[in-house]
Order: C-alpha cells, then sequence, then structure tokens
C-alpha cells in the first residue's frame, strides 16, 4: 500500500530522515513511536507528500509519488488526521466533510451530505452537523476531522499525533473513535504518544529516534521484548 | 482677514457653476472606480503570487510592488503621459489615471493580500494540501475566504487613498474634480477659498465613510478575537 525506499530529508543543512525503508500492507495498522524531534510527523507527510523526500522513493499503491502527481494521487488514496485538526473555520461541519468529495471527486450534493451524515454518526455527532468548528471542543474537532477524513472514502488514513492537543478528558473520546476505525480494513498510519492505545490497535510498530528506523516488530515485541536499548530507555521513561 | 478668501460674491460665482463642479467629481469617481477595480485584481493576483512557492513569481511581484511603492505617482503619470507617446502610446488622461492609480494601489493591495494569507496557519494549507487541492482551488476555497475579514479594514483604507491620489490627474489637465477646482477659480472667477473647499468636502464625503466604517470594523474584530470567536 504504502513504501518508503531509503527516503532521505533535509531542512536546510539539518538532516532529519536518513535511510528510511517501510512498508505499509494493506489493512495494517501501524504505530510510529519515538522521541519528540526523531522525525514521525516527516515520516508520516512523506507518505503524502506533504513534504517531499530530498532524496529516495515514496510509492503508494505502487505508484512512484512525484511532485506532478502526488495531488492526483494523494486525493484518491489517503487522507490525514493532524494533531491540531485544521478544519476549515469559515464553514460549518457538514461544509467541512462534503467540500472535497464535492469539489474534488465530483460527488452530488445529495449524495455527499449522506456519506457525511454517516461518517458523523460513526464519530457521534449528528447533532453539530451545522455547528462551526470553533464552537465545538477540541475532542469534538477532532472527531469531525476523522469524519472529513472518512469521507475521502481514502484507503489509508495517516493520524499524526491525533490527541497531543487535547485536554486529557478529551483523549479517550478519540481514542476510541480510532480503535473502531481500526477494525475496518483501512490501512492506518499512527503516530502516538498513547502506549495503550498503541498495544491495542497495532499490528507492528515501528520506533524511531534521531531520524532512523531503530527498532520494529509486533507490538508484543515492542513492549515485552525489545532488542535496543534506546527502545528500553524511551519505554522505561514513558511507562 | 479670511473673510476675503469667502465673500459671498464668491459664493455665488461657485453656485453658478455647480453643474461643472458636479461633472469633475464624476470623472473623479469614474476613475476612482475604475482604477480600485484594476487594483484589486492585480493586487489580489498578485498578492497570492508573492505567497506561493515559485520563486521566479514571487521575485516579480517583488520587483513590481517596490518599483511602484518606491516612486512617486507623479514620475509614473508624468512618464505615461510625456514619454510614451514618443513610442507612439498616446493615452487620454482618464485612462492614464485609472491605469496609474489602479497600478500604483495595486502594489499595496498585493502587500494586504500577501499578509491576510501568512496571517493563515500552515495547518490550513496542509489540510487542504493532504485532501488532495490544488494550490489554485485551496487559495480560492480555503485561504482567501479566511482571509477576507481582516483584510477589510486595511483594503478600505487603501480605497481612501486611491480616491485621494486620483487627484494627481490635475498634474496633466485630467478634468477631474482636483484639476477642474483649480482651473475654474483660475480662469477668471477667482474664487479659490470656496472652489478649494468644496473641493476637500467633496472628497471628504467619499472618503469619511470608508475610514470610519474600517476603523469600527476593525475594533469589532478585535473584540470578536478577544472574546474567543474568530
Ligand atoms: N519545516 C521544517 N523546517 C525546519 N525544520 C523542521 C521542519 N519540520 C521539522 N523540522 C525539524 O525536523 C526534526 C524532526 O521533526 P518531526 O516533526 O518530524 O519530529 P517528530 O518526531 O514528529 O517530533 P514531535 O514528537 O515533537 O512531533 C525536528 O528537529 C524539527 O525541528
Ligand atoms: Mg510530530
Amino acid at each position: 500500500m504504502i513504501k518508503l525506499a531509503h527516503v532521505y530529508k533535509n531542512f536546510g543543512k539539518t538532516e532529519v530522515l536518513k535511510d528510511i525503508n517501510l512498508e505499509v500492507r494493506e489493512g495494517e495498522k501501524l504505530v510510529i513511536i519515538g522521541t519528540s524531534g526523531s522525525g514521525k510527523s516527516t515520516t508520516v507527510r512523506c507518505m503524502n507528500f506533504l513534504e517531499e523526500p530530498t532524496s529516495g522513493q515514496v510509492y503508494v499503491n505502487g505508484t512512484l509519488l512525484t511532485h506532478k502527481n502526488k495531488t492526483e494521487v494523494v486525493r484518491s488514496s489517503s487522507a490525514m488526521v493532524f494533531q491540531s485538526f485544521n478544519l476549515y473555520p469559515h464553514m460549518d461541519v457538514l461544509h467541512n466533510l462534503t467540500l472535497a468529495p464535492m469539489r474534488l471527486h465530483r460527488i452530488p450534493k445529495k449524495e455527499a451530505i449522506d456519506t457525511a451524515f454517516h461518517f458523523l454518526e460513526t464519530v457521534g455527532l449528528t447533532d453539530k452537523a451545522y455547528a462551526y468548528p470553533s464552537t465545538l471542543s477540541g475532542g469534538q474537532q477532532q472527531r469531525v476531522a476523522i469524519a472529513r477524513a472518512l469521507c475521502s472514502k481514502a484507503k489509508i488514513i495517516l493520524f499524526d499525533e491525533p490527541t497531543s492537543a487535547l485536554d486529557p478528558e478529551m483523549v479517550q473520546e478519540v481514542l476510541d473513535v480510532i480503535v473502531r476505525l481500526s477494525e475496518e480494513n483501512i490501512t492506518m498510519v499512527v503516530v502516538t504518544h498513547e502506549m495503550g492505545f498503541a498495544r491495542e490497535i497495532a499490528d507492528r510498530i515501528v520506533f524511531m529516534d534521531n531520524g532512523r528506523i531503530i527498532e520494529e516488530g509486533t507490538a508484543q515485541h515492542f513492549f515485552e521484548s525489545p532488542e535496543e536499548d534506546r527502545t528500553r530507555a524511551f519505554l522505561s521513561k514513558i511507562i | 482677514m479670511i473673510g476675503q478668501i469667502f465673500t459671498p460674491w464668491r459664493w455665488a460665482e461657485l453656485l453658478s457653476s455647480w453643474q461643472d463642479f458636479a461633472f469633475a467629481f464624476l470623472t473623479t469617481l469614474q476613475v476612482a472606480f475604475f482604477a480600485l477595480l484594476l487594483a484589486l485584481c492585480i493586487g489580489a493576483i498578485a498578492g497570492v503570487l508573492s505567497a506561493s512557492r515559485s520563486r521566479i513569481l514571487r521575485a516579480i511581484v517583488r520587483v513590481y510592488v517596490e518599483f511602484f511603492q518606491n516612486t512617486p505617482l507623479a514620475i509614473q503619470v508624468f512618464f505615461v503621459y510625456y514619454a510614451l507617446p514618443y513610442a507612439g502610446i498616446v493615452l487620454y488622461e482618464v485612462p492614464i489615471g485609472i491605469l496609474c492609480v489602479g497600478l500604483y494601489t495595486g502594489a499595496y493591495i498585493s502587500e494586504v493580500v500577501r499578509t491576510g494569507i501568512n496571517s493563515i496557519p500552515k495547518g490550513q494549507f496542509d489540510a487542504a494540501e493532504s485532501q488532495g487541492f490544488s494550490y489554485v482551488q485551496t487559495m480560492a476555497l480555503i485561504i482567501l475566504p479566511q482571509t477576507v475579514k481582516a483584510i477589510l479594514p486595511p483594503l478600505a483604507n487603501q480605497c481612501v487613498n486611491l480616491i485621494k491620489n486620483t487627484s494627481i490627474l490635475a498634474m496633466i489637465a485630467g478634468g477631474d474634480l482636483m484639476y477642474f477646482s483649480n482651473a475654474w477659480a483660475t480662469n477668471g472667477h477667482f474664487s479659490y477659498g470656496p472652489s478649494y473647499l468644496i473641493c476637500g468636502l467633496l472628497y471628504f464625503i467619499l472618503c469619511f465613510p470608508l475610514t470610519h466604517w474600517a476603523r469600527s470594523y476593525e475594533e469589532k474584530l478585535k473584540a470578536s478575537v478577544q472574546g474567543g470567536k474568530a
């Protein structure tokens, strides 16, 4: 589904990603964990070309992403949920959900609205369809953002720390939604600091440090018998 | 002493020529209106380009903006009026006013638009791009609508400047309000005082509501931001 091959990324002189090789299978739930600044966001952002690698290749559904085809490929294959929600503040919830389907996927208005309500139900917010984002709590905004991602009908959803900007009491409602989604055949790549949640949904966990993938394995392997010192150091700090 | 400037017979003179004043006023309105259209179009396009990722486009806009912001409007007008004819390009005064004032104000509006775009959080661009919107769609559907509120007050101020700047036409006998007030008084009426006073009043009537509106709207925006709802 997604493949990163020898991906390097520099911002100016700083090397942020160094030789990232990673393959995500269809339907797989991949969790990325790592210290702050280790390059997790950059890795996920390379998967939909929000960042273009300095060198190396990114394949989505077997297609090599290029500057030219990225908009087309990304539009039809992946959606993203951000730490800071990034809902469009000048539109109500329903418009947030129907804008891309109607404008980009040429879906008739009625159908787009039906789909929007369907996914608002999935995230438990049908009663907020006509509310503006600024009137919603952080947790509600993030659930709307997830519904927006679902409305694109993309087979891949990328989550970059979806609960990091939330007040503690709102984290669970968002995690619950993601856990429920993880039962479906959607390919998910999730960056998170929520270890319990990671353990629950992950088919595989990748640990990053300083721009490299240090360790990779099942949740069980990762939490119970990590091989690398740095992974162990990280885990001992967090748990 | 000041009474000499505004004696009744001078006002009577003026009153008898009110239709000519009205015509000059309409000329000014006409120049202002079309110059504003031109400035808004150029300003919006240049503003969007100067926020784009293309270095070449940004550089071109930069040159345009710096040139018009850092040279007097008078030179631009004189150049078109006196110099261009030697290249076979001869324009009437009103089109010159529209062109020069439009280009000049467009440079300022471009900066207003660019500042507006830059004030939008980067996350909005990320969200739009991750959904597959092109740059133009992102601007038109997501970014620019969000900037409108914030840039309306500075746009209104630019509009005020534009209206006042149309008076540059007086320097090339453009038939506008400024030119006419002066020419009329000079040509045998000797009612400079009332003439300039009425002239100023007419500009004021156009500009004051705009300035006033811009200020109160800005206050309102500030209050609503502080109140927590942008
Ligand atoms: N646009 C950018 N320009 C310059 N440097 C950047 C940019 N984006 C990220 N970086 C740098 O790249 C490094 C990796 O950033 P990245 O956001 O991928 O880390 P992260 O693992 O997601 O961290 P966090 O847990 O804090 O979100 C950091 O040192 C960061 O300062
Ligand atoms: Mg990050």
